[in-house]
């Protein structure tokens, strides 16, 4: 292992996650409850796409073998894939959107602030600007999180399920594994668990308002840092690498 | 096309106008004035414009799908990016236009009430499938060239808030053509299968696009008054010739052929000519009978229905939080 394998390895978990939460939000276009909704949708999946690109690109350089985004985003198949489990799961209903949204986000936003505080300057920048993009996606899931739960008596419901499906993914996000610990330990990747507080804050005013039930989990689910995945990914990536796989070598 | 609107005939029933007020109605469009949300109107103007600016919005917002059928499936991560901007816009300016449709006195959900039933139509060009990726080339360069060749006299367009949102629009229209144009240069300078995508592309689009831009002058059931109260201001027939010049030059510099054998430059008229256009084909589509028509109204009614819980849910919330407000503020 290179000095900077782990490095290459951590921008790729980084650029997977964003890619495949956009992808799937990427998947609403034309679906949406509302115009205006279609609109703040494709907002979310660009930006995570955008970051997804920064973080691959930066993956590339740091690899040095010429892969650029598109290698990195289209020629690697499931088991490659670092992402965490939550963000392949299935758009389901808005409420599953927009709760697998705000789960995400509410991670992602102090984890994106302790990430701006790296010593490495690339992966600072990024995270400078895709906190600020994060914490728009925060308040706009967030409040439909809020408006669903404390909404009709149908909506309260399938806000819930989504809740009660999604809420064995939270666990992952705070795991720790060796590739990871070196990085923490050489002040370029933040500790999770320092941002466990914030996390916890946020989803207890969030579900609190939206009048919905934390349920407990026994047993998180893992294994998106291992490339041990859902049934779903597999699908997803199926038809996002599609064509570009069907023409080697071709410029688009 | 978008305009498409423009080339039935009013059917509302007939309303007999003050001869004075129309008279100085009529007299501020030929001076080129723009008509204001709050001006006196004549009922056939209102209701003409009410269609017209409401089928260009469903248009806008139907148009979503054939172009949403490719953005999972987007070669790279910058064309994924680009085509959902591109959709992006699309979805605000039927927002838009929507808004436009309120200023003459009708609700959003009134005129997309109309389209779930049937009643108003859209662009028929919708109707056609995007069946590879170099569609969405040909879309942007076509369609979307289509749409502007229609939409730039409507910036002149007698009535303010849709001149005004035609201004907007063709900014972003002239954006999308010019980002189809260069997917289908990208394409027609790649691997001989992408080469052959592009071909298969403007073989399928080229006379739908055609039509979009209505009847001929000869057939067209316009009224002179859309004319002559400047909500129309071009022909048919100029609108598509026009278009016609502009694009074939463009195609045959990506080393593309049109469908048409008879496609020929006059030199006398400067104008490139094509052969008949099958108008057969635009009435069957236009009935209802093309490839997509039913399809697309489906997902339309399918995705309103699906969204109803939704929306129901914010207007409860909404209430709620109303209610408690007015509770604190009362205590
Ligand atoms: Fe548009
Ligand atoms: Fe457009």
């Amino acid at each position: 292992m290179s000095a900077d394998a782990p490095l290459f390895t951590y921008c790729l978990r980084l650029a997977d996650s964003a890619l495949v939460l956009g992808h799937r939000l990427s998947e609403w276009t034309a679906y949406a409850p509302t115009l205006e909704e279609d609109i703040a949708i494709a907002n979310l999946a660009l930006d995570l796409i955008g970051q997804a690109r920064l973080f691959y690109d930066y993956a590339g350089k740091i690899e040095g073998q010429g892969r650029d985004e598109d290698a990195l985003a289209y020629l690697r198949d499931d088991r490659d894939y670092m992402n965490l489990l939550l963000v392949e799961q299935p758009n389901g209903d808005f409420a599953v959107t927009m709760m697998r949204q705000f789960l995400y986000a509410a991670f992602a936003v102090p984890y994106l602030a302790a990430l701006t505080r790296s010593k490495d300057e690339t992966l600072a920048a990024i995270a400078a600007k895709a906190e600020k993009e994060m914490a728009y996606h925060l308040r706009h899931a967030g409040e439909w999180v809020i408006r669903l739960g404390d909404g009709t008596e149908e909506s309260h419901a399938r806000a819930q399920a989504a809740l009660d499906d999604l809420a064995i993914y939270i666990d992952e996000f705070f795991e720790v594994d060796a590739v990871e610990q070196s990085l923490i330990d050489a002040g370029i990747a933040p500790d999770p668990a320092s941002v466990r507080s914030a996390f916890e804050a946020t989803l207890a005013h969030v579900l609190g308002e939206a009048t919905l039930a934390r349920p407990a989990v026994r047993t998180g689910q893992s294994g998106g840092r291992k490339g041990l995945h859902t049934e779903h990914l597999g699908h997803l990536l199926a038809e996002m690498q599609v064509l570009h796989r069907a023409h080697p070598g071709a410029n688009w | 096309m978008y305009a498409q609107a423009l080339d039935q005939k009013d059917k509302g029933p007939a309303v007999i106008e003050d001869p004075e007020r129309l008279a100085r109605f009529e007299a501020r469009c030929a001076a080129d004035e723009k008509i204001e949300p709050k001006d006196w109107m004549p009922e056939a103007y209102r209701r003409t414009l009410i269609r017209q600016v409401s089928q260009h919005a469903h248009s806008e917002v139907i148009g979503m799908q054939p172009e949403g059928n490719w953005v999972t499936r987007a070669p790279s991560l910058k064309r994924k990016a680009v085509l959902l901007s591109k959709i992006q816009d699309e979805a605000g300016h039927g927002l838009y236009l929507y808004s436009a449709c309120e200023t003459l006195g009708v609700s959003r959900e009134e005129v997309v009430e109309a389209l779930l039933a049937g009643k108003a139509k859209y662009s028929s060009i919708f109707n056609y499938p995007t069946l590879n990726w170099a569609d969405m080339g040909a879309i942007g360069w076509l369609v979307d060239g289509a749409a502007i060749m229609n939409q730039i006299p409507l910036c002149r367009c007698s009535y303010g808030p849709y001149a005004r949102a035609m201004i907007r629009i063709c900014k972003e229209e002239s954006f999308h053509q010019r980002q189809g144009y260069e997917i289908m240069l990208t394409l027609a300078r790649g691997t001989p299968a992408q080469k052959a995508m592009a071909q298969d592309a403007l073989n399928r689009w080229w006379w739908p696009c055609l039509m979009m831009f209505g009847p001929p002058d000869a057939v067209s059931e316009h009224s002179s008054e859309s004319m002559r109260w400047k909500i129309k201001r071009f022909s048919n027939d100029d609108l598509r010739q026009k278009f016609i010049d502009a694009t074939v030059p463009q195609g045959l510099f990506l080393g593309l052929t049109f469908p048409d054998p008879e496609l020929k430059f006059n030199e006398a008229t400067e104008h490139w000519e094509t052969g008949p256009i099958d108008w057969s084909e635009f009435k069957r589509v236009l009935a209802g009978e093309g490839p997509c028509n039913r399809q697309r109204m489906r997902v339309r009614r399918q995705t309103e229905a699906d969204g109803a819980w939704v929306r129901e849910a914010a207007r409860v919330h909404a209430k709620k939080r109303a209610a408690r407000q007015a509770l604190q503020a009362a205590e």
